[in-house]
């Protein structure tokens, strides 16, 4: 498993690399917005690595309070496979709106029932607070990437920093804001318990997330404003560019998680090994 | 232009300042091992 | 049933009993009210028809201000007689002391919006271009969003540092929907462009949502601190 580190880092730099290669010289040229446009390559990426975190951290956090008991976990399991069931089905049957696949939403679907059971067969119920922890500090690390060059984007393009309106801008500003108080939660709390109610905490604020969604898509139709990257189809040498710079910053995200779990991991041990030594000193002669 | 150069500039000065971050918190942990070994 | 009925009216009956008495939050939090209405007549010009638009979002803010005021006592008498405590060890559901509390909570910053309306209004000028009974709706259901899960936030920050300044910053966040949600539905009722029935609907499926998610864990949060 060590081994396995220095390979994947290598991996990851071969494909960062090429991937920038991709991304700046290879890939076609904008017609509309020029070479501005190429920011998208680690816009996107960045912004779907972070929702891919987030996602970790919301199942973690469950994992972690329906896992103190046996009952609760084996309801949860169930609990999974039928959302999982119902959302691949439902995917099919209910009208979507434009653009969207039922494929996509079905492969969502499966991947989030899968991560749940990988996450579940992987990690013992102390390591899966561990797991949360750390998808959510990497995912607001990835999280401030998007919000940092999505303005960096939109200035040359629209000729201002931020529109109030901007539905995916301003969705992510939000969880970005939801997952530092989450952090801040976790720093701040000095009862024993911390996990606990940081859990319950990431469970409401990914609950929040579509909320947030509507009712800034709603605010948006009241108030038209630009859309970003534009809604349409993309030409399909970008998406490949798109799609590589993908696979590599989710390869460089799994790296740092890893660095990060270890340090946590091994942070904690020498946390109880320091409460226990506190525990077992002898008492010095007066 | 310069917006393309500066977006990918700040994607990494953000990415390498939180692994600067995690690689001082581990040297911090590596002394405090030191100091429960000596004990 | 009947049990989670007794002991909620009960704590609420004691909740607003003692508040009668001493009436400790609600001074302040009409004082601090007054003070927001105040400054920000300052910063903006309250006759000009562009304030009409803005009105909305002022008065929500005040609001949400005073809301914090009130939540942040909420848990704190309790912490003060180690009530908590006895409660953690009794059969008593933890929901009944949860509804208890937001009611209670409810009622306080309810009282706030009807004592302090009049003064925006007078400040303001502010009249409704739209459907006026409207606002009704409005101010129930997104005082019981901000209530609801302030009610649950205070009670995560119990034994955090800097326990004041952690509730806005756990609530905020999380309240961003029904705060657009308030704030655009009241300017669309104030300026009687748009409808305000969109915005309703999100405040009631938010705070459906949010009721059931903190009924759920109140209890593994009450038993955690």
């Amino acid at each position: 498993m060590k081994r396995a580190f220095p390979i994947l880092a290598i991996l990851t730099a071969a494909l960062l690399s090429y991937a920038v290669y991709e991304g700046l010289i290879a890939a076609p040229t904008d017609k509309l917005q020029g070479d501005v446009y190429r920011i998208i390559y680690y816009h996107v990426p960045s912004a779907w690595t972070a929702f891919l975190l987030f996602v970790i951290n919301f199942l973690a956090s469950i994992q972690y309070l329906v896992r103190a008991k046996t009952r609760t976990d084996r309801l949860a399991n169930s609990v999974v496979i039928a959302i999982g069931v119902a959302v691949c089905v439902s995917a099919y049957l209910v009208p979507l709106p434009r653009g969207i696949r039922p494929s996509a939403i079905a492969t969502t679907g499966i991947a989030c029932v899968g991560l749940y059971f990988l996450i579940r067969r992987f990690f013992s119920r102390e390591n899966v607070d561990a797991v949360a922890l750390v998808a959510a500090e990497v995912g607001v690390v990835f999280c401030t990437v998007v919000l940092v060059t999505g303005p960096l984007w939109a200035r040359p393009v629209w000729g201002i920093w931020w529109a109030p309106g901007d539905i995916r801008l301003t969705s992510t500003l939000v969880l970005w804001l939801i997952y530092v108080s989450y952090l801040i939660l976790r720093r701040f709390s000095s009862s024993g318990q911390t996990a606990v109610l940081a859990a319950a905490l990431a469970i409401f604020g990914a609950l929040d997330v579509p909320l947030v969604y509507f009712s800034i898509w709603f605010f948006r139709t009241q108030h038209p404003q630009p859309v970003i990257g534009g809604g349409g189809e993309m030409d399909p040498r970008m998406l490949h560019v798109l799609l590589i710079n993908w696979l590599a910053f989710l390869c460089f995200g799994a790296l740092t998680c890893w660095s990060r779990y270890r340090l946590e991991i091994l942070r904690r041990e020498v946390e109880e090994t320091q409460a226990l030594e506190a525990l077992l000193e002898p008492r010095s002669p007066r | 232009m310069n917006f393309l150069y500066t977006a990918y500039a700040a994607t990494w000065i953000i990415h390498i300042s939180y692994l600067g971050i995690l690689v001082r918190r581990y040297k911090r942990l590596q002394t405090e091992i030191e100091d429960l070994k000596k004990k | 049933m009947s049990v989670l009925s007794t002991i909620t009216r009960a704590t609420l009956a004691k909740d607003l009993r003692l508040e009668w008495r001493s009436k400790d939050a609600i001074n302040s939090m009409l004082f601090f009210s007054l003070l927001v209405v105040v400054v920000f007549s300052f910063s903006f010009d309250p006759i000009a028809e562009e304030s009409r638009q803005i009105a909305g979002g002022l008065v929500w803010v005040a609001f949400l201000f005073a809301a914090v005021v009130a939540l942040n006592q909420t848990w704190a008498r309790e912490l003060r007689n180690q009530v908590l405590d006895a409660y953690r060890v009794s059969p008593a559901p933890a929901n009944s002391l949860f509804l208890a509390k937001a009611m209670g909570n409810f009622v306080f910053v309810t009282a706030l919006e009807m004592l302090m309306t009049p003064l925006f209004v007078v400040f303001y000028q502010l009249r409704t271009l739209g459907p006026a009974w409207q606002l009704i709706p409005i101010a129930a259901l997104g005082t019981w969003a901000l209530v609801v899960n302030g009610t649950f936030f205070a009670a995560i920050s119990l034994r955090t540092r800097s326990r004041e300044i952690m509730l806005p910053l756990l609530l905020f966040p999380v309240s961003i929907p029904a705060i657009i949600a308030m704030v655009n539905g009241t300017a669309a009722i104030l300026t009687g462009e748009f409808s305000a029935r969109f915005w309703i609907a999100l405040l009631a499926s938010y705070d459906v949502v949010f009721t059931i998610a903190s009924l759920l864990l109140f209890e593994t949060v009450l038993q955690a601190e």
